[in-house]
This record gives structure tokens, sequence and C-alpha cells, in this order.
């Protein structure tokens, strides 16, 4: 056990200490911090450079003769940085300027014989969209002025023309949640399985790395001639999983300080999503499970298939059918976020390799049974205990075998040596 | 404490990499383990570690089999150096000698006598991958020695040092053989086995083909050397029974005879073609009977 813990240690405290450690940790905490305060990091920028829509002018030209003070007193009621210039130039005049870059935009306006209002924008924009809306809905509201006082309607029975209606949503279905629910546990399964899909990726491979790293530069050699594969095989995947955890563990605090802190000012849209104050505390205990589960599963068979080359160089190439399967269970769960009743997801689920994500969505968006998430963490256990069985064998022939090995082919070899 | 392999035989599918292999190294002696590449050196020393098991036969260390409780009594420089690259040398040695079952303070006394030792003290808080490669080595061996380890297994320790280093390496050796280790090394270095070791066997192909002390082997090779330098041509004397070879040379010649009354014979036949500056009988060289057991192309 000794031996166990010293290898634990140095697995852990080299990898902490590691300037790439510190730098990726540091970078991905202010990228949070930035992230939480986006809203008002833009609202300084504007504040700095100038917004970009004071004193906007627009060009009108009015062949009808009555919109164009209906439009103007319309639109400057909505929008004070905008005012409204009466154009007495012509239309190819101002075509003209706004080729030239004189001038952005400018609205000509018509009215037919059935009183209805006939508008060009015209602009060289590509990309703007908000601003032409803005004044085709003031034109909207203006016609609507227009038809109201030409059939005497009094401004309550336009009004009452415009109610909208109440329209409420409900599943009344056993494990579906409510709307609102379901979008507040979207989003934060989403972030979740983000973070269990990253973290996996890259402390697997890290093992991975770190095993042929080991391998390559001969080191192996010594450390198994003084403490079993097996178990410097365990010490490793346990060393490596506590760094990430301490990772993560770093980030969630990083985050929950860097959103609680920016809330006191204005953020809305997906961060109000994230509440953190009414989170559901089972969503994070199944992503804590998911992502132990996750992490051993994969890192086990990273582990076993970086025992395998004998260069680093190889790691990729060999890893490659793991991270496959990491991509094919995230692919799977990004598919179901959008509808997580999918039937295959419920079979994909169970499969001890998309477990961690899939089984993870469902739990984290749907009403589940207790029973469900609890069989397949038993079948991921068991599968984790078979694949450290299993990667034991092949690992412990696996550190001694030199070649160019890079194929699955020589799991066959290296279990054949370590039977030896 | 007395290393023992009885008849061990490993084979790897239908290839045998050792073949029926025998061994005695006494507690306080050398043991020099001669082959060309792939003869099954490393393969032999893996199974004394532990690390492969053999088809056949025992291997005991001190009566017991060998395994991970006894790690911390062995020492083992393996032939592929290898240390963590990124790794400072005082943390990498306090792992390493942690694994073998020392304290952290006295992994750390040791560390720092043997960097005196090996005049290298300002490697200590270097990383690895800074150091020439020779450093590297000696980082190497002080891994192997630093717990005081009671079994030495050392595979081609002197490859790659220089001659002063290997001086250096010898004495450390020797103290160890002196307080009572009991060491097993591979060479391809023929003069460092002849002058360390007390008894030596030469594998080939997995198969033990000499075997016993030096003094023995010398013997029972059957064959010595004659050098005679003379002003008069040599040639003719190969004719004389019990001469088998002769080698000329400017200053005149070395003959390889069968037995030391072949030798008298020459030198009565050589003083009858005029005076000779020298005459000696020469013992073959280790260098000699490895090349004529394993053949030419593997010298």
């Amino acid at each position: 056990m000794r031996d166990f813990w010293i290898i634990f240690k140095q697995a852990f405290v080299t990898k902490a200490k590691a300037k790439s450690f510190t730098i990726t940790t540091a970078i991905m905490v202010a990228a949070i911090f930035i992230f939480a305060n986006i809203g008002s990091i833009i609202d300084s920028v504007k504040n700095i450079t100038g917004d970009d829509k004071t004193a906007n002018e627009l060009n009108v030209i009015d062949n009808s003769g009555v919109l164009f003070p209906l439009l103007k007193a319309e639109i400057e009621a909505a929008d004070e940085t905008l005012s409204l210039v009466d154009s007495k130039s012509t239309e190819a005049e101002l075509e003209n300027e706004v080729k030239e870059g004189a001038i952005d935009s400018f609205v000509t306006l018509d009215l037919n014989e059935a009183n209805t209002i006939q508008a060009k924008y015209m602009t060289k924009s590509v990309i703007d969209f908000d601003f032409p809306r803005q004044i085709q809905e003031a034109l909207q509201s203006v016609q609507t002025q227009m038809n109201a006082q030409q059939l005497s309607l009094t401004g309550e029975q336009v009004q009452s023309l415009f109610a909208p209606i109440q329209f409420e949503q409900k599943n009344i279905s056993a494990s579906a949640k409510s709307e609102e629910e379901l979008m507040q546990a979207g989003v934060l399964v989403y972030v979740l399985m983000f973070v269990i899909y990253m973290s996996v990726i890259m402390y697997s491979s890290m093992i991975a790395m770190e095993v042929a790293t080991e391998k390559s530069s001969r080191v192996m050699e010594i450390l198994i001639s003084s403490v079993s594969p097996v178990k410097h095989m365990f010490a490793k995947v346990f060393g490596i999983g506590t760094l990430g955890i301490l990772q993560i563990i770093i980030y969630g605090l990083a985050g929950y300080i860097a959103f609680t802190t920016a809330k006191a000012k204005e953020t809305g849209g997906f961060l109000d999503m994230l509440d953190l104050s009414n989170m559901n505390v089972s969503t994070l205990v199944y992503a804590v499970v998911f992502f132990l589960l996750g992490y051993f599963l994969y890192a086990t068979l990273a582990a076993l298939l970086g025992s395998l080359v004998s260069r680093t160089e190889d790691v990729q190439q060999m890893i490659l059918p793991m991270s496959l399967l990491i991509v094919a269970a995230f692919l799977i769960a990004m598919a179901g976020l959008g509808n997580p009743e999918l039937g295959f997801l419920k079979y994909a689920s169970y499969f001890p390799f998309f477990t961690p994500l899939v089984m993870f969505l469902r739990v984290g968006m749907l009403n589940l049974p207790l029973w469900e998430p609890l069989v397949s963490i038993g079948i991921m256990i068991v599968t984790i205990f078979l694949l450290g069985w299993f990667g034991a064998r092949v690992y412990r022939g696996g550190v001694l075998m030199y070649g160019p090995s890079r194929s699955l082919k020589d799991i066959k070899k290296a279990v054949q040596l370590g039977k030896e | 404490m007395t290393l023992l392999l009885n008849n061990v035989t490993k084979k790897f599918g239908d290839f045998t990499a050792v073949d029926k292999l025998d061994l005695t190294v006494q507690e306080g002696t050398m043991y020099g383990f001669l082959g060309a590449n792939g003869a099954g050196k490393t393969t032999t020393f893996r199974m004394v570690l532990g690390l492969l098991t053999p088809n056949e036969g025992t291997i005991t260390w001190n009566g017991k089999t060998i395994s991970y409780a006894t790690s911390p009594e062995i020492g083992y420089l393996p032939e592929e150096r290898g240390l963590y690259p990124k790794m400072k040398v005082e943390d990498q040695l306090v792992f390493l000698g942690e694994l073998r079952g020392m304290k952290k303070a006295d992994a750390k006394r040791s560390i720092d006598q043997w960097l005196e030792r090996f005049e290298v003290p300002q490697y200590k808080t270097k990383r690895v991958e800074e150091l020439s490669k020779g450093n590297q080595q000696k980082i190497q061996v002080i891994a192997a020695l630093m717990h005081n380890p009671k079994l030495l297994i050392l595979d081609e320790p002197f490859s790659g040092l220089d001659p002063v280093n290997v001086e250096m390496l010898k004495s450390a050796i020797l103290d160890f053989r002196n307080n009572g280790a009991t060491i097993v090394f591979s060479s391809h270095r023929m003069d460092h086995v002849e002058e360390l070791c007390e008894q030596l066997s030469i594998i080939h192909r997995g198969k033990q083909i000499v075997r016993g002390s030096l003094r023995d082997v010398k013997r029972s090779f059957g064959r010595q050397n004659v050098r005679i330098k003379s002003d008069h041509d040599l040639t003719v004397l190969e004719a004389i029974d019990g001469v088998q070879g002769f080698t000329k040379s400017i200053e005149g010649g070395v003959f390889q005879i069968e037995d030391e009354r072949t030798a008298e014979k020459l030198l009565a036949a050589a003083l009858q073609l005029g005076p000779i500056r020298h005459f000696e009988i020469e013992e073959p060289s280790l260098q000699e009977i490895f090349i004529a057991k394993v053949g030419k192309e593997h010298a």
C-alpha cells in the first residue's frame, strides 16, 4: 500500500506543480470570470469606444407627402438616437450616395390607392437586420393608426384588436418536467455534460500520455522492478483522477464566485437560466457520480492503451477508438438535449461507455424512476472492475513490450506476455 | 545471500529466449554475464527481478523466490537508461528511493553522498533533460545504488561513460562487493569482465556456452598464444606440430598453440633461425574466447 501512495503522490504532485497545469487552470478561471461578466465588459467597451448608434440619421423620400411626420413621430418616440431627415433629393441621387458610402441607407415611402404604405429600404450593408425591422414595425403601426382613423375606431377598440390571448403549455407525461424546469435543467445538464465530456477526454488522454512517456523514457523498467505493474496502473489512475477533481473544484468555485458576483449587475438571457439559488441538488450529485465513474472507466481504458505503445507519438493513434467512443456518447447526448425522450437514448444510456453522458442527460432532464440510473451505475461499476482486471493483465505485459506497436492487435500479445 | 538460477528456461511462443541456464552467484562476488545483443541477457535479468516467470527451473535469492517484498534489497540498472525527463534530479531520486523502501530523509542523505562521490552535486536541482547523457547515466546509477542493495543487477553499467567515469563507477561497484553484496553484470566490454569478475557465463542465442571461473574458462579454452619478436621471417615455424594458427606482424608474429609443449618446440625452432628479441606465452583474452565461441559476426 505504501508503494501505491508513493506513485499516487508522484503522479499527482508532479502534475500539479507543473507550469502547464498552473497556466491552463489560470486561463480557464480567467475565461470563466470573463464569461460571467461578459455583459458588463461589453458595456464598458461601448462606453470607451462610443456607441455606434449615436446620432444616426435616416434619409426619407416621402412621395405621399403625409407619411413622413407620422413615421418621424413614431420612430423618434421609440429611439431618440435616431433622427429622420425629409430628403428633397431624388431616389437616384440617394442611391448614388449610398453606393459612394456617404450615407448608410434611405427609405422611399409611397401610398397606393388602397391607402396601403409601400416602403423601400435601400442599403449597402449586408448584416443590417435590426434597423430595417425597426422601420418596418414603425410603418406598420403608422398603417394601423391610419386604418383605425379611416374606420373611426377609438384607441381602446384598436387595443382590443391586438389583445394577446392566454396560452399555457403543460406536459402531463409522468417522466417530464415542467417547461420552466426543463429549460433550467437543460442548461444545467448541458453545462455539466460539457464538463464531464471535456474532463474525461482530457484526463484519460493525460493518463495514456503519462504511461507512454514512462515507457518511452524507459523509467518504467525501474518502476515495475520495484512495484507491481497493476499497483502502478491504479495509482496512476487515482493520482491523475485526484488532479482532475482538484481542477474541477477550482473551476466550480471560480464559476460560483464569478456568477454570484456578476449577478449584482445585469446579466440576463442564458445566464439567468443558470440560477444557482434554485439549482437542482440531485442533478449535481448525479453529475459528480457520473463524472467519477466515467473518468475511471475511460482512465482504465486509457492506461491499458497507453501501455501498448512505446513512443508518445503513437499515443493519439492508439487512443483514437476510445476518443471516438466519448465523442459518440457526446453526440448522442447532444441529440437528446432537444428531446430527452427519444427512444434510442434509453438503450444508449445503459451502454457503460455512453452512460456517463447519456444517462446523466436523461436523469437530469426527465423524472426517471430511481432504479434506472442505479442499474446503469451498477453496470458501469461492473464494467470498471472487469476493465480494471483485464487492463491489469494487458498492462503487465504491455509495459515490457517495445517495438512498433500501434494497433489493438497488440492487446493479445500483451496479455500473453503478461501471463509469462 | 546467494543468487541461484537452476535450469531456467524461458520461451516466448516458439522462441526459446533462455535455454536451461544455471547460475550461482556467491555473496561478495561479481558475476559477469556475456552475450551478444539478443542473446537473452535482459530476459534473464527480468526473470531474476520477477518481471517474467520462467517456464522451467527456479530462481532463488537467499533461498527464497524473488518478489516485490524483496525489492528493497535489489538494485537494478536497466540497459535502456530512463528517467523522468521533466523531473528534478533530487525529486526523482527521492521518488525512486522511496519505491525501494527508503525513508525520505534517508534517501536525501544518500543522494547527497552519491552526488558528491560522482562529483555532480550541482545537478541536484536540475531537471534530468538538462543533463548530458553521461551525467544522466550517473543519476541512473545512483538510483540503482542509493538504497544500499544486497543484490545488484547491472545491465551494461559502463556503456556510454568516459574512462574517468568508468573508473569512478568501478570503484563504487567494488565497494559494494567488498561490503558483501552479490553482483551480476552484463557487458560487451570483455576487459571490464576480466578485471572485475570472479565468475562468468557466456550465453549465445539463449544457450549457456561457457560457464565457470575466469581461470577455468581460460584454461579449458585449450588454446594459448605465443608472441615472438624477431627480425627473421617466422612463417616457416607454422609447420611445427601443434601450431594451429599464425598471424604475421611487422615485429614478428603470434602463434596459436595447443599446449605448453608446443611452446617449447617453437622457442627452440625460433632460436635456430637467429636471435629473438621477445618471447611470451599469452593466456587467451576473453575477447578471443568470446569471438571463438559466439562467432565473429557478433564481436
